[in-house]
């Protein structure tokens, strides 16, 4: 079970003057249980990248095959591919629009010919999955928070049952609060078994919860790797305009300047086990 | 090194709407500004941090006179906001920067839109062209002067509003969220503009955020939580309290954390440091 | 799809028409489109062509470029020629089934294909060598008699130059709707028309919601930018004829003459 692009090039406007490289001989695999963060600027290409994990662009050239079966073959079915691989746009508002919460998730059931029942049911199912508060479920989707609208948006998705849920830009205009739950909640439906792609232009947000992360520049797949390892690569991050997490940054002034800690270090917490092991050793081991 | 003079005063301001149901029957009154009581001196920085739905942007359109208190006063530069006759003076003098980067741009030529204010204003043309181009230089974005806005990057749209804004020659600019729906280059982007109008042109600039990190240059810091200005003092004084910060659904720079936690852990820091260099000057004192 | 038309698109080049004011090139464009509708004869076309030539010529937009919209009217034009020729009366040609092609039908027909393709063509020349804002103040200025009438000159112009500023954005912001309502399986090119007519709710919802925010959003920058009407507001731009107007109106004017002559006594 996995999803392997191979060769994958994408141009947007073909044959005309304004003609893009956004997709540049990408080869990239995903596998199974996978959490990665897709990691780019804007214009990186990765919003086309994962448009093409689940059919809604179709390469130039080169295949993508999930889970063995190349999706361009003439007798797969695209349509039903979108409800294995799930897609969360950036923003809610450019897709709710039914008169209440719970009939607006129970669009993508539908659309998959499920009868009303058990549409119903998978409603209730994805929306106790987001943790949104049963009173809002009838209420209309444009009175709610920017949060719960990102959390009806997500349960819009997850109705259909994907097998990999990609979640684009989730985070953008939340406040630190409603981020951290937003992620949190994402991290939770990796834990119930989804295959899950974060797509980001901020390190820091991704860097607590990814087990892996793909950086993108100019439509190329620039590095792929665990956290740890990309950070590292901060000088190379910044020539793309993105930069590691705030403490990537700290562990290396403090190790330039004499202190033996730990660099590959990811999270605030990690960080501090770090500093105090080379500051206070005993007292550390002591408590 | 500031002049101490008072350019906006808010007295007791409390704002209230009127909240409807579907049929447009009123449901009940929501306070979203409570009672806030501000003095903002010419030439000052202030950031004004809080939650969605803290306030902070109903505070700023009183500052504007787009909105009008409840109860309570709003002056700037010594002019009451509820006064008719003074709208177009105040909204000259306390120029407003929105969130959003396209629904703000009103030309369709990039020097055309920076135009707008003065035209509006009456200024005769000449005087027009001289400001545009003023503006644009202090806002770096000559070279974009005869593109189409919509070619631009989230960062320059913004750089391109405050530029309209600048060349109405205010005193205030009122930075509204403008950075919330940007990637993080074009908040540095955004962030180094207003920065660089606080410091060359003497603009009071008055930025709102839930972005931690743009505040740490600010003179002062005021934190609204509930409609209620709940916290207020220097980045360091603020940055201090970061559970309190966190009550409000606020969180503080990775630097802020890693140091509270480590000041918690036993080690001998002092409390609200907001950059790298001060954590390293620090453990290097205690090492 | 929508990318392809370019009738109504501006192409930036530097040339002597792109810097006329726009009103010399609105005025020219009514003046030519009436000249195409007056005369009859074939000499008055090939003046109306010369003159097109020249103007293309001048404009310095590839000649292909424009060809390129065409492309969107051409079934247009083969409507229109079926009709004429084949409704118009006169002396029979020949036959087909039961309709009868007569020597005026086929006059008729190619002079309105004639007429249709220079008039676009005109049309586009104009839109291809000015930009919408200059079009609209060339507009809103070539209007201002009618405020007498109190027709809200200002307004409609300010509302032309936004609804240019969003077009762009709206169709790029529909693009993003419908591939977020395709991500949850929806299908908009399957079934009847009922079915296709209610598939386009998810789209349409979505859309209208957001252009409302959009224009509450822009009222108020608008109002924070001290915008209270066209009372009391200068000129960026003011518009100012220029010498090369006064030689482009000198040429209009040879053009209209030597259409009249043509037109009048060319032998066909």
């Amino acid at each position: 079970m996995s999803i392997i692009l191979n060769h994958v090039n994408y141009i947007y406007g073909k044959d005309t003057p304004l003609e893009i490289k956004a997709l540049d001989d990408i080869c990239l695999t995903i596998n199974d249980g996978d959490f990665i963060g897709l990691i780019g600027h804007t214009g990186s290409g990765k919003s086309t990248l994962v448009q093409h994990l689940n059919g809604l662009l179709k390469a130039n050239n080169g295949e993508i095959l999930y889970n063995g079966r190349d999706i361009y073959d003439g007798d797969y079915n695209l349509v039903k591919h979108r409800f294995k691989v799930g897609l969360v746009f950036q923003y809610p508002e450019h897709q709710l629009f039914e008169e209440n919460v719970f009939k607006d998730v129970c669009f993508g059931p539908l659309n998959m010919g499920l009868d009303k029942k058990e549409a119903e049911l998978r409603a209730f199912t994805a929306l106790r999955e987001v943790q949104l508060e049963t009173e809002y479920y009838y209420v209309s989707p444009f009175d709610l928070s920017g949060g719960q609208k990102r959390r009806v948006a997500i349960a819009g998705v997850l109705a259909m049952k994907p097998d990999v849920l990609i979640l684009d830009e989730q985070t953008a205009g939340l406040d630190p609060k409603g981020r951290d739950e937003i992620l949190d909640l994402i991290s939770e439906l990796h834990k119930s078994g989804k295959t899950i792609i974060l797509v980001s232009h901020s390190m820091e947000d991704v860097a607590n919860y990814v087990n892996r992360i793909v950086v993108m520049n100019k439509g190329r797949i620039m590095m792929d790797d665990i956290p740890s390892k990309v950070f590292a690569r901060y000088r190379e991050l910044e020539t793309m305009s993105l930069a590691a997490p705030q403490v990537t940054y700290i562990m290396q002034r403090l190790y330039e300047a004499g202190f033996d800690v730990d660099t590959s270090v990811t999270t605030v917490d990690e960080a501090k086990r770090s500093i105090l092991s080379v500051v206070r050793p005993g007292e550390f081991y002591g408590a | 090194m500031k002049i101490g003079q008072e350019l906006i005063q808010t007295k007791q301001l409390s704002f209230e709407y009127i909240r409807r149901d579907d049929d447009g029957n009123a449901e009940g009154v929501t306070r979203a500004v409570d009672n806030v009581t501000l003095n903002v001196e010419k030439g000052e920085f202030i950031a004004i941090l809080g939650a969605n739905g803290s306030g902070k942007s109903t505070l700023a359109k009183h500052i504007n006179a787009i909105l009008y208190p409840t109860e309570g006063k709003v002056y700037v530069d010594g002019e009451d906001t509820s006064v008719e006759e003074n709208i177009i003076s105040i909204r000259q003098k306390a120029g407003m920067v929105f969130q959003n980067p396209d629904n703000q741009i009103i030309g369709n030529v990039v020097e055309e839109d920076v135009g707008f204010g003065p035209e509006n204003m009456g200024v005769p043309t000449k005087e027009i062209w001289e400001r545009v181009d003023e503006a644009l230089k202090t806002l770096g974005i000559e070279e974009f002067r005869k593109h189409s806005p919509n070619k631009l990057s989230g960062g320059q749209k913004q750089r391109v509003a405050i530029a309209g804004v600048v060349a109405m020659h205010p005193q205030c600019i009122i930075l509204d969220e403008s950075t919330a729906m940007l990637d993080p280059k074009g908040r540095k982007e955004v962030i180094r503009a207003a920065r660089a109008l606080n410091d060359v042109e003497k603009i009071t600039i008055i930025l709102i955020t839930h972005y931690m990190e743009e505040v740490i240059y600010a003179d002062r810091v005021l934190v609204m939580d509930k409609g209620r200005l709940v916290m207020q003092g220097t980045p360091k004084q603020v940055f201090s309290m970061v559970e309190e910060l966190e009550s409000y659904r606020l969180s503080v720079p990775q630097v802020t954390i890693l140091a509270h936690e480590l000041r918690k852990a036993g080690l001998p820091l002092p409390e609200g440091i907001l950059t790298e260099d001060e954590l390293l000057h620090e453990l290097q004192k205690i090492r | 799809m929508l990318k392809d038309i370019t009738l109504g698109q501006y192409y930036q080049t530097r040339s002597s028409l792109h810097s006329l004011d726009p009103r010399t090139k609105l005025i020219g464009v009514l003046i030519y489109l009436i000249s195409l509708f007056l005369f009859n004869r074939i000499g008055a076309y090939v003046v109306a062509l010369i003159f097109l030539a020249y103007v293309i010529k001048t404009s310095r937009v590839p000649f292909s470029f424009m060809i390129k919209g065409m492309k969107s009217i051409v079934f247009l034009l083969f409507i229109t020629v079926i009709f004429n020729l084949f409704l118009t009366a006169g002396n029979v040609v020949f036959v087909i089934w039961k309709f009868s092609i007569t020597d005026q039908g086929i006059r008729v027909a190619v002079f309105t294909v004639i007429r249709l393709t220079f008039l676009i063509i005109g049309a586009s020349v104009l839109t291809l060598t000015t930009t919408p804002n200059n079009l609209t103040d060339g507009m809103e200025d070539l209007m201002k008699p009618l405020g007498v009438f109190k027709v809200p000159v200002h307004e409609i112009a300010m509302m032309m130059s936004i609804a240019l500023r969003f077009i762009p954005i709206l169709m790029e912001e529909t693009d993003k709707i419908m591939k977020a309502q395709q991500a949850r399986g929806a299908d908009f090119e399957h079934g009847g028309p009922i079915k296709r007519a209610k598939s386009l709710v998810p789209i349409l919802v979505p859309l209208f919601v957001s252009a409302f925010r959009r224009a509450n959003d822009l009222a108020m920058a608008m109002e924070a930018r001290c915008y209270r009407g066209g009372e009391g507001r200068t000129k960026m731009k003011p518009l100012k004829y220029k010498k090369a107007d006064y030689i482009a109106y000198i040429i209009l004017a040879v053009y209209v003459a030597a259409i009249i002559f043509a037109g009048r006594f060319a032998p066909i």
